[in-house]
């Protein structure tokens, strides 16, 4: 498939080479891994993800010089797709299926690449965030056994997430959906000899696996009614106007599509598995389970967001589960003490944050809050990560303490983040975040006010448990035992560079989307403008894309308004923490615990999710004597297989037997008493008297044969 | 003197002919039995020799039918006790009796 454009660029065409890369230091890691040395390792697997991240950069130059106008190729937002062969079914109609109208439609999944401005943004953060995460696990995880087996996984999972974010069509996006869960649950389970490791590992597959299965569902239902798993084809067909809002095959396809999303970025029911995901190494969860793997639900979503928009109650849906996740996630790490089960819920908050901005319909936001929080979560967990290094593993803050004069750089950068995540301008978080409360807010016209009340609320929360962290974390007296105070230092310059280098990002992301009503040109909405476009190029003449209504002043005195709300709320509850934590000493008081110890314990055990799951869905809790879920249905089918299967096994057993038993007793008297024995025992009988004339004495038959003679001759002679 | 007729002959080979029947249903010992078979045989020789002599000629032309039948049955006699007496022999070996009452093994 050569096209003009393969000829003019470079880069473009061999797009396909960023996801082998990485693809490259993993199967090199597979085979020789074990022999190489770590400087080895670093070269190979470092120097792919690096040159992966040059080689993006490069296309997505490429990718801007080929959507100018004046290249020729359609403009702005054109996406550029390379189809390298068909990978599954076949273009020329030798693998058919029946579409929902009946029609025949091709079953065809290519290997081929999809870069738009969509893709264009995961794939720069996806390899940058990677990239400066790769350098920062030389140091981490430099003590470490199985050195090569972290990398080859790490490279494993870059090639994944590529071939997810650059995939054209929802089956080879399915490749590396997979691919990524498999990665997770490889790292997740890094220290498998852990037996708290290897059980995270299981219950993020297993939780995966039950979005997965909404997520191939729901792009099974897009082929089966639009015949085609292109997201191109699909967004063509969406947009041309033949389906009605709320077609219900549609709504549902969305539906499903929400429930794989799910499960890989962690909303409620299943987002259960990303805080116990944190048994992996801190790097795995900087870049996987906070940066770029839990993103991919909301990239598959903003992916399909001409699906979505033609299925406004599933839009409704994704937007309350991701506002209840967002205020819910975030109640649970108001309390948690272990430093990086604050981070995980924070991130199931954030991710719930987009969510809610997908909901609303405010893709460009959702994804502009992607963008962001790739940057200062990662640099979050690896904080947290440098601190765990400093503290000689320990991670429970209540063993922490004044650690901002020891680990200085480590303090600086997270306290950066925390700003940006808490929404303090001008840093990347307050962008983004107010974005989506402002679109929240405005969103249906004004129709989900609540849904901007719980992300306010959150918001809050957010700036307080940020803050707490960084307060118990870095501030108050040392309540770590001695010896571990002796051996706190600051990491090597292999784990601080990262930190510094996404500090920089968490500080200066946000200028790309500042709105309009701040005198900004929110640059990054505009590029992502054409793929959220509700009218395709042709047929949008008329109707120009977001209403263009002037910002009417009393619109913007709103929105400055509400920022300057969420500003305050961001303020008040880092100072609430600061009243609370900044001098905290040993055994330090916990203010919710104080004020409504009942709502404290509830909080602490994450409202009771995990045992509530124990015993409605696994079935490891009895209810009285009830066991429900899967072992439930474990022990109800072993019990029907012992009484009903074998029962009736049994039950036609005896019958045979029965039957046997008659059929023996037919054969022994009737068969061979009767019919066999009876002839004998008469033959038998008639032989006693008929023997009776074989008495074996040789005279007596010659006398009875004199006899006989005499007998005759006298009968002859006298008659 | 009367003289010796045919009638005398046959009188004798009755006589003779009823020994030997007697003999051999009263008699218990095999080869007294044997014997008395041999009577029989010879008292029938006495009556085949009797009627040859006095069917001797006929129509001029001597016959000697039944003085050559009397030899053969002296031959077949003295096969007979040969056989029987191997017979007896074989058996006495196996019951060590020669008793007939006790020969009863093909009853049945």
């Amino acid at each position: 498939m050569h096209s003009a454009a393969d000829n003019m660029f470079f880069f473009l065409p061999h797009i396909w080479l960023i996801p082998l890369l990485p693809a490259f230091g993993a199967v090199t890691m597979f085979f020789f891994g074990r022999s190489l040395s770590k400087r080895a390792v670093n070269a190979v697997c470092v120097g792919a993800v690096v040159l992966a991240f040059l080689m993006a950069l490069g296309v997505v130059r490429d990718y801007n010089l080929y959507t100018e106008p004046k290249a020729g190729f359609g403009g702005p937002g054109a996406p550029y797709q390379k189809v390298l062969y068909t990978w599954l079914g076949s273009g020329d109609g030798h693998l058919n299926f029946v579409k929902r109208d009946g029609t025949l439609a091709s079953f065809n999944a290519d290997a081929g690449f999809l870069l738009d401005p969509l893709s264009s943004i995961w794939l720069l953060f996806v390899t940058g965030v990677g990239m400066l995460i790769h350098i920062y696990s030389t140091g981490y995880m430099a003590h470490e056994g199985g050195y090569y087996r972290f990398f080859g996984y790490m490279n494993l999972f870059m090639f994944s997430m590529l071939t997810l974010i650059l995939a054209n069509n929802y089956m080879l996006l399915f490749v590396g959906w997979e691919g990524v869960g498999l990665c997770s649950y490889l790292l997740i389970g890094f220290y498998f000899h852990r037996n708290s490791a290897s059980t995270a590992a299981n219950k993020a597959f297993i939780v995966n696996r039950i979005g997965d299965a909404g997520f191939i569902l729901g792009a099974l239902t897009l082929a089966w009614y639009l015949g085609s798993f292109r997201f191109i084809d699909i967004n063509q067909l969406a947009h041309s106007g033949t389906f009605a809002k709320g077609d219900h095959v549609l709504t549902i396809a969305a539906l499903l599509l929400f429930v794989g999303a799910c499960g890989k970025s962690a909303q409620i029911p299943l987002y259960i598995w990303l805080p116990d995901a944190m048994e992996g190494p801190t790097p795995v969860s900087a870049l996987i389970h906070a940066a770029t793997m839990v993103t991919a639900g909301v990239y598959m979503v903003a992916r399909s967001n001409a699906v979505f928009v033609l299925a406004p109650k599933a839009m409704l849906v994704v937007a309350i589960i991701g506002a209840l996740t967002a205020v819910f996630a975030a109640s649970i790490g108001l309390v948690q003490n272990d430093i990086k089960r604050v981070l995980a819920y924070s991130t199931v908050s954030q991710l719930g944050y987009m969510f809610l901005a997908l909901g609303v319909g405010a893709f460009a936001a959702g994804v502009f809050h992607v963008f962001t929080h790739a940057f200062f979560k990662a640099l979050l967990f690896l904080g947290s990560g440098s601190v765990i290094h400093a503290m000689s593993g320990e991670q429970d803050m209540r063993n922490m303490g004044n650690l901002r004069g020891r680990i200085p750089t480590t303090y600086k950068t997270m306290a950066i983040a925390t700003l940006a995540i808490a929404g303090i301008p001008p840093l990347a978080g307050f962008f983004s975040k107010d974005e989506i409360l402002w679109q929240a807010y405005r969103s249906a016209e004004g129709g989900f006010p609540y849904l901007w009340l719980i992300g306010f609320g959150t918001a809050l929360m957010t700036a307080f448990y940020m803050a707490r962290l960084i307060f118990l974390t870095f501030y108050g007296k040392p309540r770590m035992s001695h010896e571990v105070e002796h051996h706190i230092h600051e990491s090597p310059k292999s784990m601080t560079g990262p930190l510094v280098v996404l500090a920089i990002c968490s500080v200066c992301a946000g200028w790309l989307g500042v709105p309009a009503s701040m005198g900004g040109t929110n640059a990054f909405g505009k590029f992502l403008e054409p793929v959220f476009a509700q009218e395709t190029a042709a047929s949008a003449s008329a109707a120009p894309v977001e209403p263009q209504e002037p910002a009417g002043e009393d619109h913007r005195y709103l929105e400055w308004g509400l920022m300057l709300l969420s500003v305050g709320a961001a303020v008040v509850g880092g100072g609430w923490a600061y009243g609370y934590y900044a001098n905290a000493g040993r055994d330090y008081p916990e203010p919710i615990a104080v004020k409504a110890p009942a709502l404290y314990t509830v909080l602490y055990n994450k409202w009771f999710v995990d045992e509530a799951y124990d015993y409605a869905f696994t079935g490891r809790r009895k209810i009285g004597k009830v066991r429900l879920g899967a072992m439930g249905a474990g022990e109800a089918s072993s019990w029907f297989d012992a009484k009903i299967i074998d029962g009736a096994v049994n039950d036609a057993g005896w019958v045979t037997r029965a039957v046997a038993t008659l059929s023996t007793w037919w054969d022994k008297w009737i068969i061979d008493g009767l019919c066999v024995n009876g002839p004998a025992i008469l033959a038998r009988m008639i032989s006693y008297p008929a023997r009776l004339f074989e008495w074996g004495l040789v005279q007596w038959y010659a006398l009875v044969m004199i006899a006989g003679l005499l007998g005759f001759g006298v009968y002859y002679v006298w008659k | 003197m009367v003289p010796i007729t045919t009638f005398h002959y046959l009188v004798v080979a009755a006589a003779l002919f009823v020994l030997g029947v007697i003999g051999v249903l009263i008699r218990r010992n095999v080869v007294i039995v044997l014997m008395s078979i041999e009577l029989i045989l010879n008292a029938v020789n006495l009556n085949l020799v009797a009627f040859s002599h006095m069917w001797g000629t006929v129509h001029g032309q001597s016959n000697l039918n039944g003085q050559v039948f009397a030899i053969f049955i002296v031959v077949d006699a003295a096969a007979e006790a040969a056989v029987g007496l191997g017979i007896l022999i074989a058996f006495f070996r196996n019951k060590e009796t020669v008793n007939v009452d006790e020969i009863d093994l093909l009853k049945w």
